[in-house]
């Protein structure tokens, strides 16, 4: 396999205090990688650490093969877009893009602005100042400034957090076609499980500065190694130590048969959501379970016994 | 009237009794005629203003203003590194804040007085000179240009760190990084992103640090012994041994136009809106 990135054991200690707990990560060329966390887990330290703006503890990272461990960010051809998208004040949009441009000594400039501008949709706005700008574009503006070096991997720090929910959803096929038209190696570090489910290739989810687990968005979520990773990559309905999703768990009146997976319980309340009702059901080992039922069928009220029924294959046993 | 009006009320009477009323009588005896035994005395004229033609006085000013403008030249550059520096010493900033600070503990003219003992032909300086034979005479430290410079330097330099500080500690961390992932090296990171955008505060130390400097009387007196003559000094002369109180109005009057009028230019051409 062609790897652009490879991170190797990589541990880093501040003092008192473990970030990363031996991180190791093969990413191939041309992926769209995610880092998938909860906040604290380590992966915007991972991310720090591929930059070059902190050293690893131990470990190594490997860029298209050769240790870079003690290479400075300006000597590593990698470009990080940051949460805060750290756009220079100072600058128009032309000239922050130019600036990396610059510091590498590329001849001819304009063609390459040019075409980045157009790839990002910010021609005629390349005299603004970040501060005339919308959040939207000053994303693409820290966007287009990385993408203009074609860096062997660029790094993306939650860039869409700082959207409203609206434009994030939007920006994530946006981002996504990005990736598939310049073919350059994404890896982006996010919080949020769907940004992470719609866009990758292969995600690695990390919990308490190690990777739980690593594969493709479907993998991870129908087949999780951990509870871990079946709670954070969605909800899940545990009965003792089996876990079956909420839009697998069907729950019914009458008795079911006996072959199919089962269990009693009572009704303790039922959530209009519009598309779909929510019913909260108490199992008789007293575990609480979440149900999603069509509108049109939901006819529970609290206090009915019900049972709860799945099927063998959508079992995730740990 | 609303209460909040009322809270600007202080600092109005403060400005017309203490500022507008006195500028009102210097103006009026910049126009007047000088009293027999000081004072001031009728008739209105123009006199006092038309004698500051003389090449005279012109030179006074243009020595005045290049005085001023190396003090706050060396201030930018002593006080941007030490700016720098408390910044990126996060857990002891206020220690050397502080430190910075830690001169306003005493008067101006005690610390002036200060540096007389040190650079006198018989001070610290030379006397260690002196005893371990590296000169034989005196260096000519005290009572020159160089000497009032250093003092002037000395006493502004503050209102320099604290504004570049200012603005450099609201910088975004991440500029920097920014920077360096864009292939800057510390050097380019340095003239091309964090000094420009430390500009508002460079602007802000230099109108602090060269309008004193410009009016300053107490230190060429001292350091310079009375030979370095600035417009400061001149200014002060004619309140008191010269007793010409309208000559003195009218080259403060000068000053102040003049200040102004520059003031306004540079604050025009370079505080374009920055964020």
């Amino acid at each position: 396999m062609d790897l652009i990135l490879e991170l190797r054991n990589l541990v880093k200690e501040y003092p008192g205090h473990r970030a990363l707990d031996g991180i190791s990560l093969s990413v191939p060329r041309g992926e769209f990688f995610s880092l998938l966390g909860p906040s604290g887990c380590g992966k915007t330290t991972t991310l720090r650490l591929i930059a070059g703006f902190e050293q690893p503890s131990s470990g190594d990272v490997l860029l298209n093969g050769e240790t870079v461990n003690h290479r400075k960010p300006y000597e590593r051809n990698v470009s990080t877009v940051f949460q805060s998208y750290a756009l220079f004040p100072h600058l128009t949009v032309r000239q922050n893009i130019e600036f990396g441009l610059r510091r590498h000594r590329v001849g001819d400039i304009d063609p390459r602005v040019r075409d980045i501008l157009d790839l990002v949709s910010l021609t005629g706005k390349e005299n603004r100042r970040p501060s005339q700008l919308s959040g939207g574009e000053r994303q693409r503006v820290a966007l287009a400034r990385s993408l203009v070096l074609q860096p062997d991997v660029l790094l993306l720090d939650e860039p869409l957090a700082a959207l409203d929910p609206q434009l994030r959803k939007q920006m994530r096929t946006e981002l996504k076609a990005m990736q598939r038209r310049v073919g350059i190696t994404f890896l982006l570090v996010t919080h949020d499980r769907e940004e992470a489910l719609s866009m990758s290739d292969q995600l690695a989810v990390m919990n308490a500065g190690r990777i739980e687990q690593t594969g493709s968005p479907q993998d991870l979520y129908l087949r999780p190694r951990t509870r871990f990773v079946a709670g954070f990559l969605g909800a899940v309905n545990w009965i003792g130590n089996i876990g079956v999703r909420p839009e697998s768990t069907r729950i019914t009146a009458r008795v079911p048969q006996p072959s199919s997976r089962q269990t009693p319980g009572v009704v303790t309340g039922t959530v209009f959501l519009g598309d779909c009702v929510e019913v909260l059901v108490r199992l008789e080992s007293g575990e609480d379970i979440v149900a999603r039922v069509p509108v049109t069928s939901s006819t529970f009220q609290p206090g009915d016994p019900v049972h709860m029924c799945w099927d063998a294959s959508q079992e995730m046993i740990f | 009237m609303k209460l909040r009006s009322w809270f600007l009320f202080p600092s109005w009477l403060w400005m017309v009794l203490l500022f507008l009323a006195p500028f009102a009588i210097v103006l009026a005896y910049s126009f007047l005629t000088r009293g027999a035994y000081g004072g001031v005395g009728g008739p209105w004229t123009l006199e006092n203003y038309q004698r500051l033609a003389d090449p005279l006085y012109l030179m006074i000013l243009v020595r005045s203003f290049a005085m001023a403008l190396a003090a706050t030249v060396l201030c930018v550059i002593f006080a941007f590194p030490a700016a720098l520096f408390i910044v990126r010493a996060p857990r002891r900033r206020n220690v050397y804040l502080q430190l910075v600070m830690l001169p306003f503990w005493t008067s101006f003219l005690v610390r002036t007085y200060a540096w007389m003992f040190l650079l006198r032909d018989t001070g610290l300086i030379n006397s260690v000179l002196q005893a371990v034979g590296v000169i034989h005479d005196p260096l000519p430290l005290l009572y020159n240009d160089g000497a009032v410079l250093l003092g002037l330097v000395y006493g502004y330099l503050p209102f320099m760190v604290l504004p570049i500080y200012a603005t450099l500690e609201r910088m975004d961390p991440a500029l920097e990084e920014a920077a360096a992932d864009l292939g800057a090296r510390p050097l380019t990171t340095l003239l091309r992103v964090i000094v420009p955008l430390s500009k508002p505060g460079i602007i802000a130390g230099s109108v602090l640090v060269f309008i004193p400097c410009l009016g300053a009387f107490l230190t060429p007196d001292l350091l310079g012994g009375g030979r370095t003559v600035l417009v400061g000094n001149l200014v002060q002369n004619q309140f008191t041994t010269a007793r010409d109180w309208p000559f003195g109005s009218a080259i403060s009057i000068l000053l102040m136009a003049l200040v102004t009028v520059l003031l306004w230019a540079f604050l025009r051409r370079e505080s374009e809106p920055l964020v």
